[in-house]
This record gives C-alpha cells, structure tokens and sequence, in this order.
C-alpha cells in the first residue's frame, strides 16, 4: 500500500511540473511577452524599447531557467541598470538588493506578483479559493445526496416508471451544459421580466423584484438560501445527472448479479438486499466518478462564477487568463492540477478500500 | 405450518409450462413438465443446454425474472402450491425450506461481505437467531463442508477462497436453515475434476445425514449416477422419459435417451472399432418446435403422420415404479437391437516423427503483491517437457486448471518461447522462433482448433471470409474465385452446407462454430493440429459428431492431432498415447492403455476415480482428494503432487516433501514421475474395473 | 401591424420548418419500413428511447441542411428598430415578415440566427469528433494491445491532457496570439496526420498479401488523405478545395486535442479485454501481423461501445463548443454559433431573456437527442 502511494505520489508530481511546465510555456511565447511589456509599461513601445524591457526584466533568459526560477530551484535573475541600480526576480520595493535570497519560488512560497490586480498571487488566491471553496461544499451537499438517490431508486428495479422518469430527468439534466442551465434558472427565477419573479411579485409572495437573485455577489459577503440557490443549482444539475447515471448503471448490474439471486432465495427481503448486498458493491464505480467529478466541477464553476458574477477561484481564472496574467494564471493551474491530481489519488485508494477483493489480494 | 404427510412427495411438479416473453412473441421454455420428489430423494434432471432444465428449478424458487412466467400447471411443495403463492410467503420458504446452489460459485457469493456474515444471515432471518449465535452455527456448519480452519474462513471475504472451497461455503449456506429440499444447479461445472469428485461426495454425505431431497441438475449422466435416485431426461423443453436410475439407464424406452448414450464415449467405445454416433440434425429453437413429437426430426425410429401428427403424452411403462415415456412408438421398437454398425475403420499406423520436444522449459516472472510492488516471482508453467509425436498419432495432454497444458500450447505455436529446451518441428528447430519469424509453410502445418466455441470465430465477420482470409494469408490459392472455391470444399469436408459461407458467426450454432474453426485451422493443410479442449463447451450429443469428425480429417490427412483435454472419457476414446500434467510436470506418460491401467501415478489414479461415468455396469474405486490444486504461482517443494497424494506415507523418509521424484520408465517405454517403488506401483489396483460384460438389456 | 401571439408564433415556425418535417418522414418512412434488414441502425426503431433521440438528431441535421430555406432573414442583417425586439414583433417598414422569436441587441432576427447556428454546430462538432476518434483509436489500439513501455508511456500523456483543466487549456490555446507561434499548425499536423496514417494501415493490413491491389488501395487513399491533410493542417492545398480558417482550425484542434484521450483509454480498455479472445489467438497462430489483428479483428467487435460513446461525444463536444463561444473564444465574433450567442444574450438576460434562451434551447435539445440516440443504442447493441 505505501509502495503504492509512493509510486502515485511521484507520478503526480511528475504530472504537475510537466503540467505547469506546459503552462509556463504557453504563457510566457513570445507574443504574450510583448504584450506584458507593453500592458505594464507604454502601450506606446518602439519594438527595441520591448526588448529590452523584456531583457531587463528577466524575460530573456532560457524558458527553462525561467521555469526554474518560477519554480524556486535556480536563482532568480537580478539585472544592474546603466544607472547601477539592482533589480531583479527577489528584490522588490520591501526587499533590498543585498538582503535578498537568491531564489523565490513556489517552493519559497512565493507566488510573484499578479499583473491585473496589483497585489500578490497568494492573497488573490486565497481569497477566491475561499469563496468557491463555499460554492463547491454547497454543490457537493446538494449533488451527491441528490444524484446517489435517484441512481439508486432507478436502478434498484430496472424498466418501471420511477426508473423511466428518474433516467429521463437524468439524462436531460447532463445534456443541459451549466451556461444553458444557468440562463434558463435565471430567466425563470432571477428575472424580473420574465418567468414567475414577476408573477409572484403581482401577488405581492415576494417583497423584492425577484424569487432569487440573478447575481452572487452579494454571497461573498453573506451566504443566504437567495443569493446562493441559483449558482449551487447550476452546478449541481449537470453533475446530478452524471453521478445518477453511473450510479444507475452500476446498482443495474449488481442487482442481476448471482449473489442478489442468492441472497433472495435465501429469503433476505427486498429492501434488506438493496442496503445489505446491493448497495456497498453498486457505490464503488459511483465513488471513484465523484471523486473524478472534482476536476471537471471545475469547469462549472468558472462558468457559473462567471455567469452569476462572483469572485472565487473560476472568476479569478478567467480574469488571470483574459488578461495574460502570468503569474496568477501559473498558480491557478498550480492549483487546478493539484485538485485534479489529489482527487484522483484519492479515489484510487477509496476505490481499493471499499472493493475488498483488490484490497485482500 | 399445515401438517405434512411424509409418505406424500415433497415437491410436486403438475404440468408445469413456462414461457418466456420478449417484445416480438411468447417463447416457450417448458412445457407440460411433471415430476414429484419424495423425501429424502434426489431426483436428477438431465438434457441439454436450453432443453429448460434450470427454468424448472427457478420456477419452484419462483425466480423467472420479469419476462419469465408461469403459464399452467402447478408446483406443489409439501402440499402447497408455489405457483400462487405471494412473495411475502415465499420469502419464508426461500431458504428455509428449499435451497438453492448454482454453477459459479464465485459469483454466487458477495465479494464485498465477510462470508461468515453471508452465512449467519440465514438463520438470522428465519430463527431470528442473534448475531452470535448465527456465527456460531455457521461455524458448525464450515466444519460440516469439511473446510480447515472455520474461524479463519468466517472472516475471510470470497475471493480468498478457492473455488473448491467457494463452492463447499455455497453449500454450507444452503443447508444453514437445514431445508427440506435443495435444488443443485450443474453444481461442479465450473470446478476440476478432482475438486468435483469431493463436492459430490459431500453433497451425497450431507444429504443423507440431513434427510435433505435433492433436485439435481446436470448434463452429465455420469454425475447424475452418482448422485441420483430417479431421473428425469428433458429435450427441448419437455420432459421425455422420467424413472429410476437403473431403469433409465438400462432399460430406456426413449430414443432420445438411447441416442444420447450412445453419443456418449462410455468405456468399450472406441474410435476404429466402436465409433460414437452423434444425434444427427440440431436442436429446435423454441419457437421452431415441430408438430408433434419434439425430438422427431432427428430420431431414428420416426414414423411420418404418427410422430408428427399431434402433442405426444407421457407413458406410463408396465411393470416399473413410475417409469414413464414420451414415445408413441416405444413398444414397437426393439431396445435390445446393437446399434446399426458404424463405419469400421482401421486403425493408422504412426508415420515418421513430426514434433520433438526436449527438455522444454517455460517460466514466467510475475511481480506479485496488490499494487504491483513486492518481489518478482517465478512460475514455472512447464518443466522439463520432453517427447515426440508421429504422423497420423493423437497425443492427449490431460491436466486440470493451472497445470501448465495451455502455456505448452502457446509456447508450440509460437505466441510465447521456450525459456529453455529445444521444439523440433519437422527438421527445424523452432524454440526460439516467434511466430511472427517462422515462415508461411512452418506456420500453416501446425494450426490449433479452440475451445470456446462462442469465441472462436470473429463476431464481426462472415463465416466464409474468415476461412478465405486464413487460405490468403496461407498463400492458398491463385485467385480470389480460386480461394471461394476452396472455401466451400473446406466447408464441405467439416460437413456443413455451403450457404454457410454467407451467414455471420451468431447465426450459427456451438458446434457449427466448432466445424468453421475446424475448416479455418485445416486451411493450409494443416499436419500437426493442437486442439485445446476443442469438445468440452459442447453438450454431449454435439461432441460426438465434432470428435468423430477430427478423426476423420485426421486419418484422410495423415495429420498429428494434440488433444488437449480434461476429460478422461474422451481421451480414452480417441488417443494414442496419452500425456498426464500436474502443475507444470508430466507426471505420467505411456500409451493410453499403460495410462489407463495399473500402475498409475497417483495424480492419474485419482483423476481417473474421479471421472464419472454414466454406466452401471461399472465399477470404481472411489479416491477423493483432500484440498485443491496448489496454485502455480506458490507450488509445493519437492513432488508438486506431494500435497494431495494418498501414497505419500509408502514413500520412506521426506523424500517427497524435499525432491522432485525422477521419471521412471516401466515396461512398455510408460513413465511415471513418482518416488514409489515399482513394487508399490506394480501392485496397485485397477480404479475402473467393468461388472460382467454382458449385451445390454 | 401587431405582434403575433405565441400560438401564431409556432405556427409559423412550424411553417417554416416544413422541408425538415417532410425529410424527417421520409427518413421514419423508409427506415420503419426497411428496419428488420438494416442491422443495430434498424433496431434503433424498436426502442422509443433511440426513436425519440433519433428524430431530434435528425431534426437537428435536417435544419442544418435547408438552413437556406427556413430562414426568414438573414443572420447578421441589422434591421433599424428590431432592437431587442420581442418575439412576434412585426418588422418595420416589410409588411408582413416578423421577428418570430424576437431581436438580439443588435437588432439581428433571433430565429434565424439559431437556424444558421444549427448549420456551424452540424459541421464542426462531428468532423472534430471523427478526427478525435481517430486519433483515440490509432494509438489506443497498440496501446492495449502491445502494452509495455509503449502503454505506459500513451498512457502517461493521455492522463497528462486529461488532467489539464478544459477551459484553462482553451484560454491558452485559443487565443489570437498564439495563432502567430504556429502552435495550432503544430498541433494540427500532427492530430490529422492521424486518420491518413488510419486507413492507409487499414488497407494495407488488410492487403497486403496481394500487393497490387494493395498498391492501388493504400496509393489511392494517401493521395486523397496527404491532399486534405496538406491543405487543412497546412493551408497549402493548390487546388483550394481543402481550407480551414486559421480561427476555426485552432477551436478545432482544441476540441480533438481535449477529446482524443478520452477515446484512446477507451479503445485502450476493450482492446485489453478483447484481445484475450481465441479468435484473436487464432489471427495470431496463423501469423497475422499485429496490425491485421488490431484493426480487422479487434476494432469491429469494439464497435458497440464505440458508436455509443460517438454519440454522446458529439454531444460532449456541442457543449465545449458552446463553452468555447460562452468566454468569447468562438469561432468568430460574428458567427451565429450557440455558444458565442448565449454569451450575447446573457449580458441583457434579466430584461430581454429571449435571446439568450433560444440558443440555449437549441443547444440543450440538440444534446440531449444525442444522450437519447446514444442510449437508445446502447440498450439495443446488449439485446444480442
């Protein structure tokens, strides 16, 4: 077992630095440069005067000494002016030149300095990995539940009705991307022209304008049912669907099983074999598809904060990406992959942990 | 409970129809089926595969699914009927009263719970025992199957466990509310033949200490003579001739129990003199059923607008206890008559030397441990394997599972090569050759007949294009036009009709399959053929005819045939010399009467008790195996045999616990791997040995 | 001239679509009639689900198709004072020609922008899932069958793109500056060398023990395939024929680099179960080249789980195509697709919903016929 998560653990880190290594890369081409050289000093620059912006700020040296110093593994650059001041990848308005280390990097905890927001990456990030942090724990206590059940009811007796209309719901629900979905709940709920906002608000239900409210923003400062329903709903349709349908499959098959024949004619009642036998062996595919579904929630949630205006990790992204943003686009993905990753591991051990037969052998 | 009387039968099957529904018609399953079990009876169902032997036994369970249901009749037991019963009443009789086992056991078992949970369930649900108490008689019960080590096992999850042993838990887990009826579903047809030998034993044992009746289903007469009382011979979907045992296997009144006897290769059959006769035609599908009598196209006794002009009824037979019919003409036709005399033949004898092996070694290393960690081990899947065969010879490899026969194949044919030794083929040394490196000629002479016929062909493609495709990659044939023509004369040497050629592999049935394969491998002339279990997924009538043809091939092409098998009845019947493996080793070879009769390897003598035969005349010593076979990848030190053999305390000192015994060469150039002494193996007794060899009455 | 109510909006939507109903008849006609002969696509029709999905698919196709004659204007004319213009809104100064499902806030006619847009989605999502497809398949298959280091190391790289989050791959490579490094040729020329190198081995498996023929096919297929290849990957072609813009090739390339992974550990998975068949043993005992047995013996038994997954990546890849348009990274900032059109729509969403719902409508139906097409199919290739 510990061979294993060794043997995993240097996969995943493997994974990461070619990962980030390919961001790195595509972020810093040369395009991008000029274009970070012109956004952070004259938009106005001659081409020569680009250069040798990019020269004096470190941006011409190897891709791969870069990515080591991005990464804290080579010294940073450091560049002497014509007028004898010292600049350099370390030093900065609060650090002086002699007192500063030669490498700051990730593995430092240094994240650099976002280009957009004027601040440092770690703060921006911490914050808006707050705040999806919130969205996500919603999403997860909405959807899992949500999506095992009807998994569950629908595949525990295969071709009646409750399956019928559980796998139709299920199946319009992963058809409907989070921009689809979220238009439609906003139209419907949020909107104070169109679906039932105005219908309820002629018979004064409502106080405000709307039944929820169409943006999120006010939820980064205070959650409530309102202001966080829409966003949640969103992102948890798409998976439910998902996850319902896995789950679905997977009690199909366990429930035509031998060992289902054997435990009924053994004489163990219907519901007894669904919790007893049925059920430990149809939530393991179900569980390593959730816990893969970690990443890919990602990108509902970048749509979804976007969509509905609030500022966490998915918006920041977007921000950091629209703008070139080196740095905090690098820690973003730092922080995407690890997820990724870290997910992914851990649904390999859960799996060998509730399948005995990998475990014990 | 209402009171019942023991004299009455315990199960009561009253014609007894189920049908099947799917969206385009009603598929009959059974039909007018009707047997009784009294108690403490095992009463033995036998036929063929979709004759709807298993659909009776799941209709008494009352578990058809959701398209299966019961059309008429009535099953009684113990007085009530199950037919109307409700699934809340069911439930009670559903484990506690009738128990059932079917064929994986493995399956049968949840994998993700403790088996000593799975068994205290029982009499947790139907004596509301508590948890403790429940596992204690679980306990009892392990011990009962006859496994070591209960606790160990009562906290062990299924996959630890053998099959052997999987399948004694499944039967410990039938007789844990101690029922009154147990119905066995082809109980052994997944296990080794020694592995089979003691489930039967137990379940004979078990059933006789518990005064449990029996439904035993199987379509192996032999096991069902071992096993039985009464019979019960269904086809397709009827039951044809119901009896005793002895009855019906010695004075059957059904010409398709006749025919299915004679199908099978009984000791006394033999491949020149005494051919098997195979049932000609196929077997109805259920909605192409005849008019009339079911089994009519294919009998030889058919009379037209008799047979074939409405329903047949059961008859009774005079002078027998409820010995009962499905024959019009039974009374007509004369049952002592010896079969009409097949085509004798003469025996070939064996050409120049073809195929030499020396030494052959195969190992594999495998990394073992859960997650791919842990240290590389070695198995040895052959060991030292040397001998030669001839043109026109049949050499049989005998072995259960994991005794290296299948590696040898791949090994022979070039997917694998040797670790060590030498393969001659012909005059060329091919132990190193891959098969992408031997030439076209090396490789079409030496092809190989499969044995899942379900999986021998490729789904996708046509019957015909798939034997073209073998005559073009054979370099046969000078055109495209040239090449169908030697297709359909390939078809019409393995006997099927040329229309074949067009038809996808699912349009076709087992056997047929088995014939396109047959065709494939002969495409380029094939002279040395490996054929690996090429009968054993066939049922026993379809056997005989696809035997019967190899042999026939074999002897118009002078080809070498390497028939690999499990099945010693088989073996007996058609080869020359035989080859017996255990665990890599060839522990005994010799021709196949020095294989056959004293003095044997231990390992050959048990395989040998093991094997049932489905004739009464015949009389077996019974030696059953303790344990199963060791697993390949952790064998025995010293003789791979050592674990299981009942010998081992004739042999002096540790000499088998410590060294691989040597081969020893006996009269005749038989070999036997064994460190008894001659005088030991000299003096053993025959196992099989026949009751007075009078004309069958 | 009033507005129309929304009874008269259908009806003449409805009218509109006339060419589709007639195709779509045909098509149930034909096949109903034909079903028993037609193998799994014939089948299909006994199963509603696949019917139900079926028709919206085809329904989907078939407007594609006659695009040109269900529209009612053109759509990307600005028509003075349709601003945001409601459905049924009459048009100004045309006597009666309506806005049917209303304007956009361009002033642009909303119904037969959503047409128009049936026809870019129709034609970009299958051909990328194709290549993808192909892509998925060539290595998948070596990768399972051969296994080893050459397993590892496929595997290894479709993990890595799996792991790579979408929409942060999209924003690096679907921008205009990277057009300039030449990645997206790169990367083009490589993934639709895929489908060349595909049939060429294909044929040649499969013919080799005849060479002319085997010449003739092989020849005939990498003249066809280089010349697409080289004016595809490469905008190189002489004749013209075969072109893609630059901002289309690089969405495209996205979307097949996003989903080839995900088929190749598909392939690879049934290629690992698949080739412990006797029949594949058989290929090889008569010495059949690895190749022959990937391609001919393996690959159309695979086909089952293959042609589902088909379906429902079509749909998957409407949807990243829709995502795609959704962050402003379209196929171009005029074109009627989906995606870009929700994006539109959704900034005015609370006061004028219609044109961000439409889009988002056709999307959600178009994909969810595929869901019911794919499980339609599913269910019916287990009936065997």
């Amino acid at each position: 077992m510990l061979f294993f998560i060794l043997r995993r653990s240097g996969v995943m880190v493997l994974t990461a630095l070619a990962l980030t290594f390919v961001v790195f890369f595509m972020t810093n081409l040369t395009p991008n440069l000029e274009k970070l050289a012109k956004s952070e000093a004259s938009v106005r620059m001659s081409d020569d005067q680009v250069a040798s912006w990019l020269d004096s700020h470190g941006f011409t040296r190897p891709l791969l000494a870069r990515y080591g110093e991005w990464l804290g593994v080579v010294p940073g650059w450091t560049h002497t002016d014509a007028s004898g001041r010292v600049t350099g990848r370390c030093i900065g308005p609060d650090r002086a030149a002699d007192a500063a280390p030669a490498r700051c990097g990730v593995l430092q905890g240094e994240w650099g300095q976002s280009s957009v927001f004027k601040r440092p990456v770690s703060e921006i990030l911490a914050r808006s990995l707050g705040h999806t942090g919130w969205l996500m724990l919603w999403v997860m206590l909405v959807m899992v539940p949500t999506a095992l059940l009807i998994g569950v009811l629908s595949g525990m007796r295969e071709g009646t009705a409750t399956d019928r209309i559980l796998s139709t719901f299920a199946i319009a629900t992963t058809a409907t991307p989070e921009y689809v979905s979220g238009v439609i709940l906003i139209v419907v709920f949020g909107s104070a022209t169109a679906g039932i906002s105005p219908i309820l608000a002629e018979w004064g239900w409502i106080s405000g304008r709307t039944l929820f409210q169409g943006t999120a923003t006010s939820a980064m400062t205070k959650i409530t049912f309102w202001n966080f329903g829409l966003p949640v709903i969103t992102i948890a349709l798409y998976g439910i669907g998902y996850i319902a349908r896995m789950t679905r499959a997977s009690m199909t098959e366990v429930m035509t099983q031998q060992y289902i024949r054997t435990a009924r004619l053994k004489g163990v009642s219907f519901a007894q074999i669904i919790v007893k036998h049925a059920l430990r062996n149809a939530l393991i595919a179900p569980f390593t598809v959730i816990m893969l579904q970690f990443p890919w929630l990602l990108n509902g949630v970048v749509i979804v904060e976007t969509l509905f205006n609030y500022k966490g990790f998915g918006w920041t992204l977007v921000q950091a990406a629209g703008n070139n943003d080196i740095q905090l686009l690098l820690a973003c993905s730092v922080v995407a992959v690890l997820v990724v990753l870290v997910t992914q591991l851990i649904s390999d051990i859960g799996y060998v942990f509730l399948n005995p037969r990998i475990r014990l052998s | 409970m209402t009171e019942w009387d023991t004299s009455k039968p315990i199960l009561e099957i009253e014609n007894l129809s189920i049908s099947f529904f799917t969206r385009l018609r009603e598929i009959p399953a059974v039909m007018d089926f009707s047997c009784s079990v009294m108690p403490g009876e095992a009463m033995g169902l036998v036929g063929e595969s979709g004759c709807g032997k298993s659909t009776v036994a799941l209709a008494v369970m009352r578990d058809l699914g959701r398209n299966g249901r019961i059309t008429a009749g009535s099953i009684r037991f113990k007085g009530r009927d199950l037919t109307h019963m409700t699934e809340d009443d069911l439930r009670h009789i559903r484990g506690k009263e009738i128990a059932m086992i079917y064929q994986e056991p493995m399956a049968s078992l949840n994998p993700a719970m403790r088996v000593g949970d799975q068994l205290a369930e029982v009499p947790m649900i139907h004596r509301g025992l508590s948890h403790a108490d429940a596992m204690a008689q679980a306990r009892q019960i392990i011990s009962d199957v006859r496994l070591p080590d209960p606790d160990r096992i009562l906290r062990a999850y299924p996959h630890q466990l053998s099959g052997g042993q999987q399948q004694r838990i499944v039967i410990a887990m039938a007789l844990m509310a101690k029922p009154a009826l147990l119905i066995l579903d082809e109980p052994t047809t997944a296990l080794d033949v020694t592995v089979e030998a003691g489930i039967v034993d137990l379940v004979k044992d078990l059933g006789r200490k518990y005064g449990t009746s029996m439904l035993f289903i199987s379509h192996n007469l032999g096991l069902i003579l071992d096993v039985c009382n009464r019979l019960c011979v269904m086809y397709s979907g009827e039951a044809v001739e119901t009896g005793t045992v002895t009855e019906v296997f010695d004075r059957m009144r059904h010409p398709y129990t006749q025919a299915l006897f004679r199908s099978i290769p009984l000791p006394g059959a033999d491949k020149n003199a005494r051919p098997l006769i195979a049932i000609p035609g196929n077997f109805p599908l259920p909605h192409e059923r005849p008019r009339g009598c079911n089994f009519g196209p294919r009998c030889d006794y058919f009379e037209a607008g008799r047979c074939d002009a409405a329903t047949v009824p059961m008859d009774l037979v005079p002078g027998s206890s409820r010995h009962e019919t499905r024959c019009l003409r039974w009374r007509d036709i004369d049952w002592a008559a010896p079969p009409k005399a097949g085509r004798v033949t003469e025996k070939l004898a064996p050409g120049r030397l073809v195929l030499k092996l020396e030494d052959l070694k195969k190992y594999y290393s495998v990394s073992s441990g859960a997650f791919g960690g842990g240290a590389e081990k070695v198995v040895k899947a052959n060991e030292s394997l040397s001998f030669e065969a001839r043109e026109n010879e049949t050499l049989a490899i005998v072995g259960e599972s994991g005794c290296g026969k299948s590696t040898f194949a791949k090994v022979l044919m070039g997917l694998e090569t040797a670790t060590d030794g030498q393969i001659m083929l012909f005059d060329e040394n091919v132990q190193d050759t891959p098969i992408q490196a031997r030439n076209t000629d090396t490789v079409s002479k030496l092809q190989m007949v499969f044995q899942n016929p379900f999986d021998t062909l490729n789904p996708s493609m046509t019957v015909g294009r798939q034997i073209i495709r073998a005559l073009e990659i054979f370099q046969k044939g000078t055109s495209d036009a040239d090449r169908v023509e030697r297709m359909l004369t390939l078809m019409d040497m393995v006997k099927l009709p040329r229309a074949f050629a067009d038809r996808m592999p699912r349009q076709l049935s087992g056997g047929q399959k088995q014939r396109v394969g047959i065709a494939r491998a002969f495409a380029g002339g094939a002279k040395i053929v490996v054929a690996d279990e090429p009968v054993s997924a066939l049922d026993v009538s379809v056997q005989a005819a696809v035997t019967d043809l190899l042999m026939d091939i074999q002897r118009e092409n002078h080809t070498t045939l390497l028939f690999i098998s499990h099945d010693l009845s088989i073996v007996r019947y058609l080869s020359d010399r035989v080859m017996v493996m255990y665990l890599g080793h060839v522990v005994e070879m010799g021709t196949t009467d020095q294989v056959f009769s004293p003095p044997y390897h231990p390992y050959t003598e048990a395989l040998l008790s093991a094997v049932p035969i489905a004739d009464t005349r015949v009389k077996k010593r019974r030696i059953v195996l303790e344990g199963d076979i060791p697993s390949a990848m952790n064998p025995p030190p010293g003789c791979p045999f050592q674990t299981r053999c009942r010998w081992k305390t004739e042999v002096p000192g540790d000499l088998c616990d410590t060294d691989l015994p040597p081969v020893k060469v006996m009269a005749g150039g038989h070999q036997i791997k064994c460190h008894l002494s001659d005088d030991i193996l000299n003096g053993m007794e025959p196992v099989i040995s026949m009751a007075a060899d009078e004309a069958r009455g | 001239m009033d507005p129309l109510t929304w009874p008269l909006i259908l009806a003449k939507m409805a009218v509109q679509f006339v060419p589709v109903w007639i195709a779509l008849g045909l098509t149930f006609a034909l096949s109903w009639h034909y079903r028993r002969r037609l193998g799994l696509y014939g089948q299909l029709y006994d199963s509603s689900v696949g019917r139900l999905g079926f028709a919206i698919v085809m329904f989907w196709v078939f407007t594609a198709l006659f695009a040109d004659l269900i529209v009612t204007h053109d759509p990307l004319a600005q028509l003075s004072g349709m601003k945001n213009a409601l459905p049924g809104a009459p048009v100004k100064g045309s006597e009666g020609t309506w806005y049917l499902l209303g304007g956009d806030n361009l002033a642009r006619d909303v119904f037969s922008r959503m047409v128009m847009g049936a026809r870019r989605v129709l034609i970009i999502a299958p051909a990328a899932t194709v290549i993808a497809f192909m892509v998925g398949i060539t290595l998948g298959l070596p990768a399972g069958y051969f296994g080893g280091k050459l397993d590892t190391a496929l595997s290894f790289i479709a993990n890595l793109v799996l792991a790579f989050p979408v929409i942060l791959l999209f924003y690096l490579l679907v921008t205009p500056e990277i057009r300039v490094t030449g990645i997206p040729t790169a990367l083009a020329a490589v993934l639709f060398l895929f489908p060349v190198i595909f049939v060429a081995v294909l044929l040649n498996s499969r013919y080799f023990t005849n060479p002319p023929r085997r010449n003739l096919y092989v020849g005939a297929s990498l003249a066809l395939g280089l010349w697409a290849y080289s004016g595809l990957a490469f905008n190189m072609d002489p004749t013209g024929l075969w072109s893609m813009d630059p901002n289309l090739l690089n969405v495209f390339v996205s979307v097949v680099f996003v989903n080839a992974p995900t088929v190749f550990r598909i392939v690879r998975g049934i290629v690992l179960d698949l080739k412990s068949r006797d029949y594949v043993a058989a290929g090889q005992t008569r010495g059949e080249g690895p190749w022959y047995i990937m391609l001919w013996e393996i690959l159309p038994n695979a086909r089952g789980p293959l042609i589902v997954d088909f379906c429902l990546r079509i749909g998957y890849t409407t949807i990243l195509l829709g995502t795609l348009g959704f962050f402003g990274l379209g196929v171009s900032p005029e074109s009627a697709d989906w995606g870009s059109t929700i994006d539109d729509g959704r900034r005015l969403l609370a006061i004028y919903p219609h044109p961000a719902v439409v889009p988002a409508l056709a999307l959600m139906s178009l994909v969810l016929g595929l869901n019911l097409l794919a499980d339609g199919l599913r269910e019916e290739s287990m009936r065997d």
